[in-house]
């Protein structure tokens, strides 16, 4: 799975993306954000507060409680500020 | 007719415009956005998401086009380093009358703040830098356009 991060979530983790399989009991996104952020500091930083995140499941838009079965990009980012 | 950029180079307002006056008449409505130098700004740094951000524009463009029944419609966003006074962004669309016009000019800017994925950065004159947070007012504004779905 591609997991691609924007903005300050980017900036925290100090990548814009990584390549990884999450185990199988990470269902949806909120696993997967909480599993991610176990694996730095930087991590941690960025995905702590999900209040403050939003999300991308192939390019689509979803909640944080959506399946990310069968994903193969998930976005992960501040909410946007274009125009 | 639909034009949909997404480029770090400037646009040139006139010229796009100009297009849109061949249609056949009726009316052009425009919205140009200029970056603004508030608080001693010396750059803003837009990022967006490969793929995604254009995917998104084309999108809200052919709804537009089909739900105000627009003969034209152009849509460039910019990305990258913007310094104050750079245009941004454009949105021009031209109908048969007015009301379609200006009113798809105006849901499709308050639209794109919200469901375009850009993410602005603000560099200011004392070196400081911070990202613009997400506008209650923005998600309201882009809202309102649902609840009048006719």
């Amino acid at each position: 799975m591609d997991i691609l991060y924007f903005a300050w979530v980017r900036e925290r983790i100090g990548t814009d993306r990584e390549q990884l399989d999450p185990p199988e009991e990470v269902v949806d996104l909120l696993g997967l954000i909480a599993w991610l952020a176990k694996r730095s500091s930087g991590h941690m930083s960025a995905l702590g507060d999900t209040a403050c995140l939003r999300a991308a499941i192939d390019q689509k838009f979803v909640t944080l409680d959506a399946s990310i079965a069968g994903a193969r990009e998930v976005a992960i980012f501040p909410p946007v500020t274009g125009g | 007719m639909i034009e949909v950029r997404l480029q770090p180079d400037p646009f040139d307002s006139g010229a796009e415009l100009a297009r849109l006056h061949t249609l056949g008449g009726g009316g052009v409505a425009s919205f140009t956005g200029i970056v603004r130098g508030d608080g001693g700004l010396i750059e803003l740094m837009l990022e967006h998401h490969p793929g995604m951000t254009l995917a998104m524009m084309r999108a809200l463009a052919e709804e537009a086009m089909e739900r105000w029944a627009l003969t034209g419609l152009t849509i460039i966003h910019r990305h990258g380093a913007l310094q104050p006074g750079d245009p941004i962004v454009l949105i021009a669309t031209a109908a048969p009358h007015r009301t379609a016009a200006l009113e798809a000019c105006a849901s499709l800017i308050d639209r794109l703040k919200t469901q375009a994925p850009f993410w602005k950065r603000e560099t200011f004159a004392d070196g400081s830098s911070r990202w613009v947070e997400a506008r209650t007012a923005d998600d309201e504004a882009a809202a309102r356009w649902l609840r009048d779905e006719r």
